[in-house]
């Protein structure tokens, strides 16, 4: 027993020192530097909380925050009504169903910048050519240079790529349900949208709660989106948190403050997360 | 499935699917077109299906060696992904009413909420530090960041294969070594599948990572050449979709040939 107990410590201690060594000891490294004034290089001092007091005044960063909470709350709640109306047309009896499971899956796979550039395109050309075309005053300029538009670019293209995923957890959630329940509530004489609220969706409430949880998760994070369309801009209008915190890293010396912002981002996360969980998983089990 | 096909729905999302295929459908046509040709019909087909702008964009971009580099991160964190995770996994399941083992798991699977930016700017300078601004060190922190996804559906899959299989083969006098080997790793086939397809999408179209890690530009992957080469493309769109094409085009194969399976691997780790 006690030989056995041996070979699953060697199984298991590289795998932990090496997670610690890559992944716990820089988070460590930034929460320590974050209470420092460090520029990335060079000799640097404790500076208590100072950093943190400087997160909640900067403007730029506060207007980080309010844009990523506007674009992540906008797309989580779009992207879970649009996959959960795929996912219902998917799971009915539908012909072609694999192949346009495939189709609908598709986006997935690809690459998130990619796919950005190519929306970029459409947004500052195809789009405005088109609302010139067509005589439509909205379409007509491009929205990605606009500062009060340019979020809803940035959604458009979140939701296109991440309703794959989420459709799919939708649909493995219906898949679920028995026909049975359906049949029963026809004879009961109740219609489409009471079948729905009544049965459907309480049924399918833990994929709901792992989907809205997921995918707020995701955009709070978004990256790549961003960079792909417009860069953080126009000035700043479309800066995410994940984005300040690359560029006043790496570009503007901000090593010690941006660890600060990341701290603060982190908590963030985990108590939205949190919240959600509570507050999903509280409805599920009425 | 039996009964009356609904004709309703399938129209409607084949109308649906529609704005799936377009951007898809502008990416091809633009990439074969001239710019003259694109100045006066945006959506038309390409007059002549040229390759011209795929050679210029595989020249300059030097896409082969991005596809090579790509292809390469990504093989090797699948195969240390699968080898190692599984195996730390197995420890882990095995041993969960032991405090230590439970401790690990959710000490793992607690990464899953941390943030990439909190530990981006410090990982940097420890990479550069100790040589590992390359592609072996992208694919070995590749490893280290899907660990906590892995551990957690792996343990999972595990939790369900009764233990009374490996405890005849204990009486039978094979080691705890074997036993992963020989009984465990096979019969995980269906999680590794599933392990391995998440993978691969993860370290083959990430771009935070590589875009911070890797510091000679010979060495980058296919998502991050698209972005270094965006000043160069400017306004040649014709080059640029030509170059997005074919970045996008390995994974949109694999795709059409193995997309029962990887729709099917990727909604078995979501069950768990």
């Amino acid at each position: 027993m006690v030989k056995k107990n041996y070979t699953y410590l060697i199984m298991v201690i590289p795998a932990f020192v090496i997670f610690f060594t890559f992944h716990t000891y820089p988070a460590l490294q930034g929460i320590f530097y974050s209470f420092t004034d460090y520029k990335g290089y060079g000799n640097w001092d404790f500076v208590g909380l100072k950093n943190y007091f400087n997160v909640f005044q900067d403007g730029r960063a506060l207007s980080a925050y309010g844009f990523t909470f506007q674009f992540a709350i906008t797309a989580t709640i779009l992207v879970n009504i649009v996959s959960l109306l795929i996912a219902m047309g998917l799971n009915a009896n539908i012909k072609f169903r694999k192949t346009l499971r495939a189709t609908y899956f598709l986006p997935f796979i690809l690459s998130v910048l990619i796919v950005g550039y190519i929306f970029k395109f459409m947004f500052t050309h195809l789009l405005p050519d088109m609302g010139k075309a067509l005589g439509i005053e909205m379409l007509s300029s491009n929205i990605l240079g606009n500062p009060d538009l340019a979020w809803i670019g940035v959604v458009i293209l979140a939701v296109w790529q991440s309703a794959a995923f989420n459709t799919l957890l939708y649909l493995a959630g219906l898949s679920t349900i028995e026909n049975e329940l359906y049949e029963a509530a026809d004879i009961d004489g109740a219609g489409s949208w009471k079948k729905f609220w009544k049965i459907t969706f309480p049924l399918i409430a833990p994929f709901f709660t792992i989907n809205m949880v997921v995918a707020m998760k995701n955009f709070l994070m978004a990256f790549d989106q961003i960079v792909a369309l417009t860069g953080g801009g126009p000035g700043q209008a479309t800066e995410s948190i994940s984005l300040l915190i690359y560029r006043g890293g790496f570009e503007g010396g901000e090593f010690a403050y941006q660890s600060a912002n990341a701290v603060v981002y982190f908590i963030v996360i985990v108590v939205i997360s949190l919240i959600q969980l509570r507050v999903l998983e509280r409805r599920e089990v009425k | 499935m039996t009964g009356k096909k609904n004709w309703k729905v399938t129209a409607l999302l084949i109308l649906g699917s529609l704005f799936i295929f377009f951007p898809l459908y502008l990416t091809i046509t633009i990439a074969f077109k001239t710019p003259q040709e694109m100045s006066r019909n945006l959506l038309a087909l390409p007059e002549s299906w040229s390759i011209s702008n795929f050679i210029t964009a595989i020249e300059m971009t030097n896409f082969f060696r991005a596809l090579g580099n790509s292809v390469f991160v990504t093989v090797i964190t699948v195969v240390l992904v699968l080898l190692t995770h599984s195996l730390v996994a197995y420890a882990i399941a095995r041993n969960m009413h032991k405090k230590f083992y439970k401790f690990l798991y959710f000490y793992f699977i607690s990464a899953m909420f941390i943030p990439f930016p909190i530990i981006m700017l410090p990982i940097v300078k420890q990479t550069s530090m100790w040589g590992m601004d390359n592609l072996i060190g992208l694919a070995f922190l590749n490893v280290v960041m899907q660990l906590a996804f892995n551990v957690f559906v792996y343990v999972g899959f595990l939790k369900s294969i009764p233990v009374q299989l490996e405890e005849a083969a204990i009486i039978d006098g094979a080691t705890t070594w074997q036993l992963f080997w020989k009984i465990i790793f096979p019969i995980m086939k269906p999680m590794h599948a599933t392990v391995a397809i998440l993978t691969a999408l993860f370290a083959w179209n990430d771009f935070m990572l590589p875009l911070v890690i890797l510091s000679d530009s010979s060495q980058y992957t296919l998502p991050l050449v698209q972005y270094a080469f965006q000043g160069q493309f400017s306004t040649d769109y014709n080059l640029a979709f030509a170059s997005y094409l074919m970045a996008m085009l390995p994974m949109i194969i694999i795709y059409i040939f193995a997309q029962k399976w990887i729709i099917g691997g990727v909604m078995r780790g979501s069950l768990k």
